[in-house]
C-alpha cells in the first residue's frame, strides 16, 4: 500500500490519516516549510518541524492549532511514526519521513543542498520512496558557491556606493532575504529594508540566527544623505511601485536561480541579475535522490517530466503526482509576484 | 575574448543608451587596437559567415556535457538560445583564455570554417575548455554568426568619436563599409576611424560612400503640419519609393553601388554598370533602386524630373525576389529590370555636396541626370502642391502608384548623417497600412528579453465569409511586434491555458484571440498557402471586442491585392 497518495486537498497518508502541505482545508495536516504555497491557513490541526514555528505563526496566525516537533524525533500517529528533518531551504523547513510497517517514505517539501547558516543545513534520508520537488530540474540550472555570488552582491554595491548611488535588490522576503543579509558583507554600508521583510528578519533574530542590524527604510528620511550608501533589500513587487520614489538615484539587482537565463534577467529589466537560489541545482536534485536510495521516487512540482524521465533512465521507478506546488512567487518566474505580498 | 565578453555583459544588461556609451568608451580604451578592430565590426553589425554548422555545435555539446540528447532539447526549449545553452551546460572551465578577441577570431575561430567534422570535434572541445561561461557563449555567437546586443551604430560611432575626440561624422564616414564582407578589420584600419584629421583624408576615399541620411517618421494629421513644419512650399516633397536605398559612387573611371546596409551591390544590379560612362569621376548620388515596368520608361518624358507623370514602378516584392537569388540569369534581369530613381547629389566634382542646402544639391542633381541621358538614371520627380491638404489629397493615390507614402525635405537642410536631425530634417510621411482582423492560431517562444514568453504568432483569416457552410482558417502571417509587455504577457497566459498541441517550440492554440494585424504591401505568392504574402507585418492593436467568427476572410486580403 502508498504511503502517500496525492488527493484534490493535498498528499494523503491513508494509514496515518494526514495530510502533506494540503492546498485544501483537511482536519490534519504536515507542513514541510511556510512558504505560501505549502503552508496554507484553514486546517485544524498543523504539525511543524519546531525550528518553524515562529514564521509559522506570524504568516498563519499565532492562534493556529499548531504543535511542532524537534527534528529527528519521532511521532507516532495510528501506527505510522513520523519525523521531521532539515531541508535546507528557510528556517524551520523540513522533509517528512514517515515509517509504517518496515516501508520509509521521505515528503521533502522544497529543499536545498548548500547550508547558508540561516536554517539547519539539508540531511539525506534513507528512503524507500522519496518524494521530490523538481523546480529547477534542467541541467542548466547549476548554481556556484554562494560565497561567490555574495562577492559578486559585495562589490556591486561597494561600486554603487562610490558613486553615490542606492543598491536595491529584490529577492523574496521570506528566507532568500534573511539569507543574503546573513551571508553579505555588513560593514560596506547602511542596510535598509522594506516592510515585508522586517518582520520576518525579527522571527529569525528570535529564532537565534545572527542577521545585521537593519533599518526600516519606512522610516529613513527621503533626504537622508545615508540612503546613498546603503542597500535596501526589497520584494520584487516592490519594483516599479511608488516605493521606489524614495531612493533618488539607484543600481537595483534582483536574486533569484532564475536569473541564470539571461532572457528572464533581461525580461525582469534590473541593472543586475544575482544567482542564488533556496532550491536545489539539478546536480543538487540527483545528488539528494541518490542519497536516499531510495528506488521509487515521485515528483511534485517544477520540470516533472523531464526529472521523472530522466531518473526512468537512471532505471529507477519513477511518476509524478500534480499538486498546486509552485505558484508561490518564488518558484515561478513567469507569474508577476502578488501584489498581497508587497503590502508593508 | 574576456574583455569583449564583459563588454557584451554590460551592454546586455543595460536599456540606457549612456551607459552603453561609456562601457564602450572604457572598452575602447583598454583594447589593444587589433581587439578593438574587432569588436568595432562585431558591434557595429558585421557578421562573417557562419563558421561551423549548428548540427556539430549541438552534438559535441551534448556529447561533451554527456546529457542524454532529449535532455539537452529540453534544455534548449527552456533558454531559446543556441549559445546560451551549450554555455549553460557545458563543465565551467577552471581557467580562462587571456588570448584577445583578434587571436581569438583570426587564429581560433577563423579557420574552423570548412573544417571535416572529425577536425571540429577535436579542435572546439579544446577551445571550449578555455573559456568561462560568459565569453564560451559569446565565442559561440560569434561562431554561428548570432552575435547581437542592443547597441546601434551610431552609438559606437559616438563611442569611438568621444574616445579619439574626433567629430562623429567623421567617424561615421570612415566607418562606412567596415562590415562590409570584403573588408578585415585589422590595427591599421582600426587606428585610420581613430586617427587625427589628415588633410588628404578625402582624395583617399576610393569607392567609400556617404553615410546615409535616414528619415524620421511624422505621424500627426495633416492639420498641424502647417504649426509643426511651416509652410509647404519650404519643403521638398517626392514620393517615399518602395525599392532598395543606394549611393552611386564614380570614382577614378569606377563605379560602386552600395546599399543602405553598407554592403557592396554593384554586381547585384549588372544594367547600372553603364552609369559608369555617363557619371563624371568625383560624383556620388544617393537614390532608391526601384523595379521598373518592361519598355518604360524609354520617352523624353522620363528625363523631365517636374513632369507630373510618376516612373512606372512594379511591387516591391518583384525586386525581393531578384535579391534573392544567387545568380541572376537573363528571364530574371528581362523580367525584373532595375533603374534608380536618384533624389539627392551628396558629392560633385570631387567636392562633399553634403553642406549645400536641399535646394541647391537638387538643381545640381537635375542637370547631372539630365546630361547623363542614361534610362537607367532618372531623378526622383519633386511634387507640387498649394499646400499642405493639397498634397495629403495627393497622397492618396499612393498604393496606386505603388509608392509607400512621401518624404518632405527641408529645403534649406543640409544632408546630415543618420537618423540626426541636427544637420536638417528628412520625414517620411507614410500612408496607413493595410490591416485586417486576423486570429491567433499558433504561437511561439520568443528570444532574449522574451525567451520563454510566448511572442511569435502566427496569424490566420478566413476561408470562407460568415454564411458559407464551412470554413477553416488558413494562416497568412507571422508577427512578433506591436504589443506592450503586459499585452504580451496576457496573451502568454491565454496561449499557455488554450494550448492544443505542441511541435518543439510552437504551440497550436483554440483561435480565441483576434488582433487587427498592420502591414505594408501585399502580393500573391505561391509559397504560401494562403497564396499571399505581406510584407512587415506587425499588431496594430488587440480587438477583445471581436469574436473569431467576426475575423476577416481571404476575400478582404484579395480585395487588398487590387
Amino acid at each position: 500500500m502508498d504511503l502517500v497518495i496525492a488527493r484534490p486537498e493535498g498528499l494523503y497518508c491513508p494509514a496515518g490519516d494526514f495530510y502533506i502541505d494540503p492546498w485544501r482545508p483537511v482536519e490534519r495536516s504536515v507542513i514541510t516549510h511556510a512558504h505560501g504555497d505549502h503552508a496554507r491557513i484553514g486546517n485544524r490541526h498543523y504539525l511543524a518541524a519546531a525550528p518553524g514555528e515562529g514564521i509559522l505563526r506570524a504568516r498563519l496566525g499565532q492562534d493556529i492549532n499548531l504543535q511542532t516537533l524537534p527534528y529527528g524525533q519521532p511521532l507516532t500517529h495510528n501506527g505510522v511514526t513520523l519525523s521531521f528533518h532539515p531541508a535546507g531551504h528557510v528556517l524551520g523547513s523540513a522533509q517528512v519521513r514517515l515509517e509504517y510497517r518496515g516501508e520509509v517514505w521521505v515528503a521533502s517539501g522544497d529543499y536545498k543542498i548548500e547550508p547558508d547558516g540561516t536554517c539547519a543545513p539539508f540531511e539525506p534520508v534513507r528512503c524507500d520512496t522519496f518524494i521530490t520537488e523538481s523546480t529547477f530540474g534542467l541541467p542548466i540550472y547549476r548554481w556556484q558557491p554562494q560565497a561567490h555570488v555574495f562577492a559578486e552582491i559585495n562589490q556591486w554595491w561597494q561600486a554603487n556606493a562610490a558613486t553615490d548611488k542606492t543598491s536595491v535588490l529584490f529577492c523574496y522576503a521570506f528566507g532568500k532575504a534573511q539569507r543574503i543579509l546573513h551571508g553579505i558583507d555588513a560593514s560596506l554600508g547602511p542596510i535598509l529594508v522594506h516592510g515585508a521583510v522586517e518582520p520576518l528578519n525579527q522571527v529569525y533574530r528570535a529564532g537565534g540566527i545572527y542577521l545585521p542590524p537593519t533599518i526600516y527604510a519606512g522610516e529613513v528620511q527621503k533626504s537622508d544623505p545615508m540612503m546613498r550608501k546603503a542597500l535596501v533589500l526589497a520584494p520584487p513587487s516592490a519594483g516599479g511601485s511608488t516605493w521606489m520614489r524614495r531612493f533618488g538615484e539607484y543600481s537595483d539587482g534582483f536574486a533569484s536561480g532564475w536569473m541564470r537565463l539571461r532572457g528572464t534577467r533581461r525580461r525582469r529589466g534590473v541593472d543586475r541579475g544575482f544567482v542564488l537560489s533556496d532550491h536545489a541545482d539539478w546536480p543538487g536534485l540527483l545528488w539528494a535522490i541518490e542519497q536516499t536510495g531510495a528506488e521509487r521516487v515521485i515528483v511534485t512540482h517544477g520540470s516533472v517530466g523531464v526529472l521523472v524521465r530522466h531518473l526512468r533512465e537512471q532505471g529507477l521507478d519513477a511518476m509524478s503526482f500534480s499538486t498546486e506546488y509552485g505558484d508561490d512567487e518564488e518558484e515561478n518566474a513567469a507569474v508577476e509576484p502578488k501584489s498581497a505580498e508587497v503590502l508593508p | 575574448m574576456k574583455a569583449f565578453a564583459d563588454l557584451y555583459a554590460e551592454l546586455d544588461a543595460t536599456t540606457s543608451s549612456n551607459a552603453k556609451l561609456v562601457a564602450m568608451q572604457h572598452y575602447f580604451a583598454e583594447a589593444a587596437p587589433e581587439d578593438a578592430a574587432w569588436a568595432v565590426y562585431f558591434l557595429s553589425g558585421g557578421r562573417p559567415r557562419q563558421l561551423v554548422p549548428v548540427r556539430i555545435l549541438r552534438e559535441l555539446a551534448v556529447e561533451i556535457s554527456s546529457l542524454a540528447p532529449w535532455l539537452f532539447e529540453e534544455s534548449y526549449q527552456a533558454v531559446d538560445d543556441l549559445a546560451e545553452t551549450i554555455s549553460l551546460v557545458l563543465p565551467e572551465a577552471l581557467h580562462s583564455s587571456n588570448d584577445g578577441l583578434a587571436v581569438w577570431i583570426e587564429r581560433k575561430l577563423l579557420p574552423l570554417r570548412g573544417e571535416t567534422p572529425q577536425v571540429l570535434a577535436e579542435r572546439l572541445p579544446a577551445l571550449w575548455s578555455q573559456l568561462d561561461r560568459q565569453s564560451l557563449m559569446l565565442c559561440i555567437k560569434l561562431i554561428t554568426g548570432s552575435f547581437r546586443v542592443g547597441v546601434s551604430k551610431l552609438l559606437v560611432t559616438r563611442a569611438l568619436a568621444a574616445m579619439a575626440g574626433l567629430d562623429s561624422k567623421r567617424v561615421a564616414q570612415r566607418l562606412v563599409g567596415y562590415t562590409d564582407l570584403s573588408n578585415r578589420p585589422n590595427a591599421c584600419g582600426y587606428l585610420k576611424l581613430i586617427a587625427a584629421e589628415s588633410a588628404d583624408e578625402h582624395a583617399q576615399r576610393g569607392g567609400q560612400p556617404y553615410p546615409f541620411f535616414l528619415a524620421h517618421a511624422l505621424s500627426q494629421p495633416v492639420e498641424q503640419f502647417e504649426a509643426l513644419l511651416g509652410p509647404a512650399s519650404h519643403w521638398q516633397v517626392e514620393w517615399k519609393w518602395d525599392g532598395i536605398r543606394a549611393q552611386v559612387v564614380k570614382r577614378d573611371g569606377r563605379l560602386w553601388i552600395w546599399s543602405r546596409g553598407e554592403e557592396l551591390v554593384t554586381e547585384r544590379f549588372p544594367e547600372l554598370d553603364s552609369l559608369v560612362h555617363c557619371l563624371p569621376d568625383g560624383t556620388v548620388i544617393d537614390g532608391e533602386i526601384v523595379a521598373c515596368k518592361t519598355g518604360q520608361p524609354t520617352t523624353e518624358d522620363a528625363f523631365n524630373p517636374h513632369s507630373p507623370a510618376a516612373p512606372a514602378v512594379k511591387p516591391f516584392a518583384l525586386l525581393q525576389q531578384r535579391i534573392g537569388r544567387k545568380t541572376l540569369d537573363k528571364k530574371i534581369l528581362e523580367e525584373v529590370p532595375v533603374v534608380i530613381l536618384a533624389y539627392d547629389l551628396l558629392e560633385w566634382q570631387g567636392e562633399d555636396w553634403r553642406n549645400q542646402p536641399q535646394s541647391e544639391r537638387r538643381t545640381q542633381l537635375e542637370h547631372v541626370v539630365a546630361s547623363g541621358k542614361n534610362p537607367v538614371l532618372l531623378a526622383s520627380p519633386v511634387l507640387t502642391g498649394e499646400d499642405w491638404f493639397d498634397l495629403a489629397r495627393q497622397r492618396q493615390a499612393s498604393r496606386k502608384l505603388g509608392v509607400e507614402g512621401m518624404m518632405l525635405k527641408a529645403r534649406d537642410a543640409l544632408y546630415g548623417v543618420g537618423r540626426t536631425k541636427d544637420m536638417g530634417v528628412w520625414w517620411k510621411w507614410k500612408v496607413d497600412p493595410f490591416s485586417v482582423d486576423a486570429v491567433l492560431i499558433y504561437a511561439q517562444r520568443g528570444h532574449g528579453r522574451r525567451a520563454s514568453l510566448y511572442s511569435d504568432y502566427t496569424f490566420a483569416v478566413w476561408d470562407g465569409t460568415p454564411d458559407a457552410s464551412k470554413r477553416a482558417l488558413v494562416p497568412f502571417a507571422k508577427a512578433y511586434s506591436g504589443l506592450t509587455d503586459e499585452e504580451m504577457r496576457q496573451v502568454d497566459i491565454i496561449v499557455r491555458k488554450t494550448t492544443v498541441e505542441k511541435f518543439g517550440p510552437v504551440s497550436s492554440v483554440t483561435p480565441s484571440l483576434v488582433f487587427e494585424l498592420g502591414f505594408e504591401g501585399i502580393a500573391l505568392s505561391r509559397r504560401h498557402k494562403s497564396g499571399i504574402a505581406v510584407r512587415f507585418p506587425r499588431m496594430l492593436r488587440w480587438r477583445q471586442d471581436k469574436s473569431v467568427e467576426e475575423a476577416d476572410n481571404l476575400g478582404t486580403l484579395q480585395d487588398l491585392l487590387g
